[in-house]
């Protein structure tokens, strides 16, 4: 089933680096997430898995399935396109809820509504 | 034209899905062609706004820097989550009036702020044009509010307005 072992040693060295540099950046979103403080910072931490935790993983699949069968494999570029198009709308749900929460319960320092009115003379 | 192909755009990038997701043969090239344009044919109905792009030049230099931006990011969150919690470092809000007014445009920018790791978009607000963003490393504000209006508003300006 697997023809792992045709892949040349350049290819499988890079491919197993890029693996683990996207796993480990993943890891580190999710430990990020547990570790910082306030909401507004945790809700950076997850795009470290989201940006290149998953662009380093799909480039490690682009070079190791294009190598194997020796022509170019690329629809993991439709995994990435699809992701980069689809975080935003969860992150500005989840961020403008918070903003929201904040602003009604009145803690937190978030800015309140009136500084989005007018543009700031500076 | 118009009528035959109303989103030119749409009609190609799906039939580049379908051969991506199929195989690059003549067979597959005219069934994603039917799918692709009975596709478009159907987001018509919807009458969605069309977006326009006026240049095509600055898309290549603006998808290299944001992928090098987005690279830095990446390794400048790492090691902040790696460091424990610094006590000094400041995270905060920062407000930058923006210009770029088509709705395509803000889309892109919107996406790309968010996938950068360290910056989040919080809020906008069309009337005004200001952008309500949430950065995790505030060191200087106004750093932050020339490189989203250099690096990202002004190419993206060029391409749609």
């Amino acid at each position: 089933m697997s023809h792992a072992e045709n892949l040349p040693a350049w290819a499988a060295l890079l491919t197993s680096a890029l693996v683990l540099i996207g796993a480990g950046l993943t890891l580190l979103g999710a430990i990020g997430t547990l570790r910082f403080r306030s909401f507004f910072e945790r809700v950076h931490a997850p795009t470290l898995g989201t940006s290149w935790g998953t662009g380093s993983i799909l480039l490690a699949s682009i070079i190791c399935f294009t190598v194997l069968e020796s022509r170019p494999v690329v629809q993991e570029i439709l995994i990435g396109v699809f992701i980069s198009v689809t975080t935003p709308v969860t992150l500005m749900l989840l961020a403008r809820a918070a903003l929201y929460r904040d602003r009604t319960e009145g803690h937190g320092d978030v800015p309140p509504r009136s500084v989005l009115r007018r543009p700031p003379t500076s | 034209m118009s009528r035959v192909l109303p989103y030119p755009l749409l009609t190609a990038a799906l039939l580049l899905m379908w051969l991506l997701l199929t195989s690059f043969s003549v067979g597959q090239f005219l069934l994603g062609t039917v799918v692709a344009m009975g596709a478009s044919r159907a987001m018509a109905a919807l009458q969605p706004a069309k977006p326009r792009i006026r240049r095509w030049q600055p898309i290549p230099k603006l998808l290299g820097m944001v992928m090098l931006d987005i690279l830095r990011s990446n390794f400048a969150v790492a090691s902040l989550v790696i460091r424990r919690n610094r006590p000094d470092r400041v995270s905060g809000f920062v407000i930058i009036p923006i210009e770029l007014r088509d709705r395509t445009g803000l889309a892109i920018l919107s996406c790309i702020v968010t996938s950068t790791p360290g910056t989040a978009w919080v809020e906008y607000a069309p009337d005004s044009g200001v952008l309500l963003l949430h950065v995790l490393d505030l060191v200087d504000e106004a750093e932050w509010v020339s490189l989203i209006k250099n690096h990202y508003e002004a190419p993206l300006m060029e391409i749609f307005e």
